[in-house]
């Protein structure tokens, strides 16, 4: 009785929105013409073309279904498409050139304080800001394409920008050459999910105050920084990509004033430093993989009570680096492909405990031009033999069951 | 010339030391490759042997070699032969055998199991360190007669450039740490063929920490086409020179 | 053939030439006689170019040898001690000099015949005794048929046997009329191959006779004895 109603009122509904077209071919030849005829609940389809009608305002709850990735062209002077009602789905269009100012923010697309929008399968070209959502609850964001073009971090906008938002989901979109390829702030329980964000001038992902989220498949590459999770708590880092963030203070994953989250089977690959933490606290990192970075990690002496744990070490420059030698953080079964002991009872783990921090980060950390002499012959002298007496370095910055075989992440 | 290449070829290739040399570096390079699963440790293995074991043996060999041949040198200049084609044949066989016994030991791993511009990087550094040093080992036999001093400058020569140098450098490093000196550091590295050597290599096998801030000041000389070639000129500089002065010497000795 | 003008050599400190004047000639024999560290072999090496004389010329044929090296396809070279290569056989060794002379003239391997040698051509150098690698500088320093045939103590070492069959070897070679230099301190071996003396003290020529000449004058049919009359003699000088 219950889905018979529903199907019922589903019917009656249909009965009642109408399709309206806009075209060249069609009566209508304008967007904000059809928007205008439009009632709420109608579907209005744009066909294949290029529209240049300035600022585009959808007031209504309608369905904006864009056929032949129709092209609404903000020429450089206008945002060009602004929701301003609940529930509306705007879906197959290329939305170019937005107008630049640092003010309003003009965006390709920007949702104004509503919830349960829908924007999908659009193409967002040469926009200051891509997709912005402004005080909204709800909202899911899907398989867009966002690209951008500047050089200089003040010329351009964030490709998903997400403020005071909560219940969002980002799935599948593709973010490239923006200032930060996702941008949160004060966003709380929301999912970002499958998204691939690269060459972005500042972070793929950047989080601000925005507490109980999750970040899960997502790759970050080539960008300023991969992710940077900042005076938040609570976020769950699984699955992600990150790699080939390189540069001055570049970092796959940057973690400043953050607490209670949890890192769980990343890939951190051929970064700057694989993960940079400063004020950090209460952070399980586990079954992660750090291969090929010139810092695996690079943990501040604000750092404490973090969990390392079960990660793979593989061929970094060096594993760990920190700054000070207060030791508040554990480390405990990870396998580190530096590690030179035994494993005599046979259970897997290396009967000498590894000191994961060698003589020569220490030197590096403080004088940095050092690195001129890494890997030679006196150098290698100087840190074999910390190894065996530690005297600069922490000695309880250890792992006491190092694994013996990689881990299969 | 060719000829008296070929036999002096032919005569150091039948020598045992080359051919221990040789096996050597091939069990150490294949067993480092084949301990792990990646091939980090048999990179930094073979990256220790080009730092290390190529220059000392590289200069000891060639140094010892030519002590022994001064009979045949001797023999060759009562024939009509040039004193420079003498010298010179005798630096092409012995960088040559030099060059390809690192080639077939360390070379051979180094390209099937990492073929990258790694492996590729070290190959050629490594053959250059080892040219490097039999030119050297030339300077050091031809500046004194006796056979003993001789070796023992060879072996001080190699000290100086594969420890020494770097604690020095080391040590100027944190006396000046206060100073902006990292411009005069890339300087410096000219002065040691191994450190030029081992930077080329870092920037390719660090490439990662050479991106960081660190290792920045590097990569924005040696990492650029210009400064890929001033160090490689820098490296021919370090095998001509001291092979130039040798032979200039060699032409006034009396035998 | 080979002419010396004020030749001067000093090693460190150590005066080794001092204005050393000779002229040699086609078809003679000459003996380079003298106490040992006269510089005799230092004479011989400056002849073939392996020391480098502080001042003063040597011309082969009319040329200067300085910085040359092609003038030594006409010399023929044996060393007081023959050092060779160690691991290379005799063979090889012969072989080797053949290569780098690439010589296209006929070789004289009568030495290589007379010596036996063929059937030792396996043999590494540094298994012969001192003997047999004198056999082996001989006979490359007859091989290639030279003009000048420099012998730095040539049956020094050598067994008698041998050492006549060099000896018939070098009187052969002087009558083709070449020119043949030898150094020795056994005077009685060389009394009936040489026709002029060259005698040496303490870098300078002493004297440089025809033999028939020196025995005339001193009356004495000996050569050494010869020698050791004009030595008196010139000893007692300073004191008239």
């Amino acid at each position: 009785m219950k889905y018979f109603l529903i199907i019922f009122l589903l019917f009656s509904l249909s009965l009642k929105a109408t399709t309206i077209h806009v075209g060249k071919k069609h009566a209508i030849k304008s967007v904000k013409r059809g928007i205008t005829l439009a009632k709420a609940g109608d579907t209005l389809i744009v066909h294949g073309g290029w529209y240049k009608e300035g600022n585009i305002i959808i007031d209504k709850k309608i369905v904006f279904l864009g056929k032949d990735l129709p092209v609404l062209d903000g020429e450089k002077k206008h945002e060009v498409l602004s929701i301003h009602a609940d529930s509306v789905v705007v879906d197959g269009f290329k939305v170019i050139r937005s107008a630049y100012a640092t003010i309003t923010d003009p965006c390709g697309i920007k949702v104004y304080n509503k919830s349960h929008v829908l924007i999908q399968n659009n193409v967002l070209d040469d926009n200051f800001f891509g997709i912005y959502l402004q005080n909204s609850q709800n909202c899911i964001i899907k398989n867009n394409t966002l690209k951008a073009y500047g050089k200089e971090e003040q010329k351009l906008g964030n490709g998903i920008h997400c403020w005071k938002s909560k219940d969002i989901l980002i799935i599948a979109n593709r973010i490239d050459g923006h200032r930060d390829g996702i941008y949160f702030e004060f966003v709380t329980n929301s999912v970002i999910w499958r998204n691939i964000a690269n060459n972005n001038i500042r972070y793929g992902l950047h989080f601000m105050f925005s507490n109980d989220d999750a970040y899960i498949t997502n790759v970050f590459k080539n960008n300023g920084a991969g992710v940077a999770v900042m005076f938040t708590k609570n976020v769950k880092m699984f699955n992600n990509y990150f790699e080939e963030n390189w540069g001055d203070s570049a970092y796959g994953l940057l973690l400043k004033e953050i607490s209670d989250s949890y890192i769980f089977n990343n890939r951190f690959a051929r970064n700057t430093s694989g993960i940079y933490m400063e004020g950090t606290s209460r952070i399980k990192v586990e079954k992660n993989s750090f291969e090929s970075n010139g810092w695996g990690m690079k943990i501040q002496a604000s750092c404490m009570e973090n969990e390392i744990v079960n990660n793979n070490f593989l061929k970094n420059t060096f594993d760990i680096s920190t700054n000070g030698s207060l030791v508040l953080n554990t480390f405990n079964a990870n396998y580190w492909d530096k590690y030179e002991g035994y494993d005599l009872d046979k259970d897997g783990m290396g009967d000498v405990p590894y000191h994961p921090l060698s003589l020569f980060a220490v030197l590096t950390e403080n004088t940095p031009s050092a690195m001129l002499l890494y890997r030679s012959f006196m150098i290698t002298l100087l840190d074999k033999s910390e190894k065996v007496l530690p005297s600069i370095t922490p000695d309880n910055f250890v792992d006491n069951k190092p694994l013996m075989k990689s881990l299969p992440l | 010339m060719n000829r008296i290449i070929k036999i002096i070829l032919s005569d150091i290739i039948r020598n045992k030391i080359v051919l221990a040399y040789t096996l050597i570096l091939s069990i150490l390079s294949w067993s480092s490759f084949a301990l792990e699963d990646n091939s980090s440790k048999g990179l930094l293995t073979i990256l220790n042997v080009i730092l290390f074991t190529v220059p000392l043996v590289s200069i000891l060999f060639a140094t010892i070699y030519l002590y022994n041949s001064a009979e045949f040198i001797e023999l060759l200049l009562s024939q009509p032969i040039k004193r420079r084609k003498i010298w010179l044949s005798l630096f092409f066989g012995l960088s040559t055998a030099m060059v390809f016994a690192f080639f077939i030991g360390a070379g051979i791993p180094l390209l099937v199991n990492s073929p990258d511009s790694i492996g590729f990087m070290m190959l050629l550094n490594g053959c250059l360190i080892s040219v490097i040093f039999v030119a050297l080992a030339f300077l050091s036999s031809i500046l004194t007669r006796d056979k003993a001093k001789g070796i023992g400058l060879a072996i001080m020569i190699w000290l100086y450039f594969a420890l020494l140098f770097d604690g020095m450098v080391l040590f100027l490093l944190f006396q000046l740490a206060e100073y902006p000196i990292e411009n005069m550091m890339v300087g410096i590295t000219a002065f040691s063929p191994i450190d030029l050597a081992r930077i080329q290599i870092l920037l390719h096998l660090d490439v990662s920490a050479m991106m960081g801030y660190t290792g920045a000041i590097f990569k924005d000389f040696f990492g650029t086409s210009v400064g890929l070639i001033v160090s490689f000129v820098l490296l021919s500089l370090w095998a001509i020179i001291p092979f130039f002065i040798s032979m200039r010497k060699f032409n006034k000795k009396d035998l | 053939m080979i002419e010396i003008k004020e030749l001067q050599k000093k090693f460190g400190k150590f005066e080794v030439l001092k204005n050393i004047n000779l002229s040699c000639k086609k078809g003679e024999c000459i003996a380079l006689i003298g106490p040992n560290g006269c510089g005799k072999t230092t004479l011989i090496k400056s002849v073939l170019g392996m020391v480098l004389p502080d001042s003063g010329t040597i011309h082969f044929n009319g040329n200067s040898v300085l910085g040359e090296y092609l003038y030594r396809e006409k010399i023929g070279y044996m060393p007081q001690i023959g050092r060779y290569p160690d691991n290379m056989t005799i063979g090889q060794i012969i072989e080797m000099i053949k290569k780098i002379r690439n010589s296209s003239d006929d070789l004289d391997e009568d030495l290589l015949h007379a010596f036996e040698l063929e059937k030792m051509f396996d043999k590494q150098m540094r298994t012969l005794s001192g003997g047999t690698t004198q056999k082996v500088s001989a006979v490359l320093a007859f091989l290639f048929n030279p003009d000048v045939l420099i012998l730095d103590e040539p049956t020094a070492g050598l067994d008698p046997l041998a050492a006549e069959v060099l000896k018939e070897k070098i009187i052969k070679e002087k009558e083709k009329g070449k020119l043949i230099l030898i150094t020795s301190h056994l005077l009685s071996e060389l009394d009936d191959l040489i026709t002029e003396i060259i005698f040496m003290q303490e870098g300078k020529v002493h004297f440089h006779q025809k033999v028939e000449e020196l025995k005339t004058t001193t009356g004495e049919e000996k050569i050494s004895k010869a020698i050791a009359k004009i030595l008196k003699n010139k000893q007692n000088e300073p004191n008239h």
